[in-house]
């Protein structure tokens, strides 16, 4: 039987190094998974080989299924441009593009056939709305994107992923360069989100894993030490290096 | 004894200070010098009439025109292959011994002294494709002595440009091109807009590679006459044509008239206010081409 979105055996290697060991996990439908795991455990560049991101760096290759609706996005013959319009994809660092907001917005879905004024309008005002930012920027909206907060454009860079409607959302650390009150919001954010779609998010921030995630990975040296509900890792993991990690021995 | 940190900071910041009035002081003496010898000799008679070789009391019109025009010319080669020269070499190029060389190339080709590449087109564009002393021969050689330059800067334009900005790109579910012409372009126009203008400055004021290839001649021109296949015309790119910077080189070594010193001063103050120009307005159009490009303030 196909899994509806995940990986099995899934490996990366850099050269000759690998990154990430023959790795299986799936992601429940309307859930958050956390990864987590100390820095170069290999959790970032699982996270950018669920979307073929990995594709761009020169020397990796994944080796492996990852399988969405019964696809194994993995094949060569997968057209990345489309399967990358499924799975959205959120970084540390805010990267709005170099245009208004309203541009940042429409690009996606404009480059997708969307052409009339009203449909885009509509598209703009629901992904900013989804992404909690509407209500701060609907008077500005031609405004350089560039003007807004740190926090603010990582919530329109959030609203330009839900612009071209994703069923995956791919979150690398997304509030680790936010101050604490825009962190709350983009958690806050999260948790709303997870009603319509799959969220996989890669966080150094314990609480932040406990506080939003319904799922928690755990990975070390680019093996997957132990995955299953968050309550269970955080309160009772059946593994040691879990538990040392989690209360902070090492990482 | 050892100089106290603090003093050795103060000699330093001295001596910092000094050399860059010096060349500020060398800049501004030189151009002063030249305007003042100059400027004097311009006014509208001198900038649109003919020049009289051996009479005196001419000017420099059809030259300025060639200058302009060659210009057009050789911008409308370079830009394309410049411009998708730097886009290969900053986004498609995968790093390997063809790309190194094509860089070696790049580079050696941008460290030709000029006057070679004006014997380079003499031999190949002006002799052996026939296109002789004309525009279009000039247009070719300034396109070989700029090409270097422009893929440099267009391939640094591009780099200079986040790649988290192309990451967000191909996350979206762009395609390449679509994310180098919508989402890099735009960020990369104000310095390749910028290095364009550059670029011509540096064209304009070319002499040694046109000497050879547009020719130190001009023909009687009819500014009434458009039609670009007649010899008297204007922009018949495929006639002669002595630019301003040959036309000095030119009047001031073998000038006859009697007024040939202040024809070259007269020329060479036109030259430098345009090359200056270029050089004031290349930052400005490149920060209000920005401002354009991206709805910021």
């Amino acid at each position: 039987m196909a899994i509806p979105f995940g990986t099995e055996q899934l490996s990366i290697y850099y050269g000759h190094f690998q990154a990430v060991k023959q790795i299986s996990l799936t992601f429940p439908e309307a859930s958050v998974t956390a990864l987590i795991g100390p820095s170069g455990c290999g959790k970032s560049t699982f996270l950018r080989s669920l979307n073929r991101m990995n594709d761009e760096i020169a020397g990796s290759r994944t080796e492996g299924h990852i399988w969405m609706d019964g696809n194994d996005l993995n094949e060569p013959g997968t057209d990345v441009i489309k399967l990358r319009q499924k799975i959205g994809m959120v970084w540390q660092k805010p990267n709005p593009f170099h245009k208004s907001i309203y541009n940042n917005i429409a690009f996606g879905p404009r480059y997708r056939g969307t052409k009339s004024k009203k449909a885009l309008d509509e598209i703009v005002e629901k992904s900013l709305r989804r992404a909690a930012l509407w209500d701060e920027v609907k008077d500005r909206l031609h405004d350089s994107a560039l003007a807004l907060s740190g926090g603010q454009q990582q919530r329109l860079c959030i609203a330009r992923a839900l612009s071209v409607d994703p069923q995956i959302l791919l979150l690398d650390e997304p509030a680790s360069a936010l101050d604490p009150v825009s962190t709350g919001k983009v958690e806050e954010l999260i948790s709303e989100l997870k009603q319509e779609l799959r969220i996989v998010i890669v966080t150094h921030n314990m609480q932040q894993a406990a506080r939003i995630s319904d799922y928690t990975a755990y990975f070390y040296l680019g093996s997957l030490v132990e995955h299953g509900e968050t309550e269970h890792i955080f309160t009772n993991p059946d593994n040691r290096l879990t538990q040392e990690y989690i209360m902070g021995r090492f990482g | 004894m050892r100089m106290k940190p603090k003093t050795a900071d103060k000699i330093a910041t001295v001596v910092i200070v000094v050399l860059a009035l010096f060349i500020v002081v060398l800049l501004l003496g030189l151009l002063g010098f030249i305007l003042f010898r100059g400027i004097g000799q311009i006014n509208w008679h001198f900038l649109t009439s003919a020049p009289q070789l051996l009479k005196g009391g001419g000017g420099i019109g059809p030259q300025l025109f060639n200058s302009i025009f060659l210009l057009v010319l050789t911008l409308i080669i370079t830009i394309p292959l410049g411009w998708g020269g730097g886009i290969y070499m900053a986004e498609y190029a995968k790093p390997g011994r063809i790309t190194s060389f094509i860089r070696l190339v790049v580079e050696v080709l941008s460290s030709f002294p000029s006057i070679v590449i004006g014997l380079f087109g003499l031999l190949l564009i002006v002799n052996k494709f026939g296109l002789g002393f004309s525009l279009l021969s000039g247009a070719m050689a300034l396109a070989i002595f700029n090409l270097p330059l422009m893929v440099r800067t267009t391939e640094q334009a591009f780099r200079a440009v986040p790649k988290e900005q192309k990451e967000a790109g191909l996350a979206l579910g762009l395609s390449k091109w679509k994310i180098i012409t919508s989402i890099l372009l735009p960020v990369a126009l104000p310095s390749l807009i910028t290095g364009t203008i550059l670029a011509s400055g540096r064209i304009f004021g070319e002499a040694a590679a046109l000497m050879f290839t547009a020719g130190m001649s001009s023909p009687p021109l009819d500014f009434t006459d458009w039609n670009p296949t007649s010899p008297r015309s204007p922009i018949n790119p495929l006639r002669p044509a002595e630019t301003l910077a040959v036309h000095i080189w030119k009047v001031n070594s073998e000038g006859i008239g009697p007024d040939s010193k202040e024809i070259a001063a007269g020329a060479s103050a036109v030259l430098v206010i345009l090359v200056l120009a270029f050089n004031l307005s290349a930052r400005w159009i490149g920060r209000v081409v920005y401002r354009r490009m991206t709805a910021s303030k």
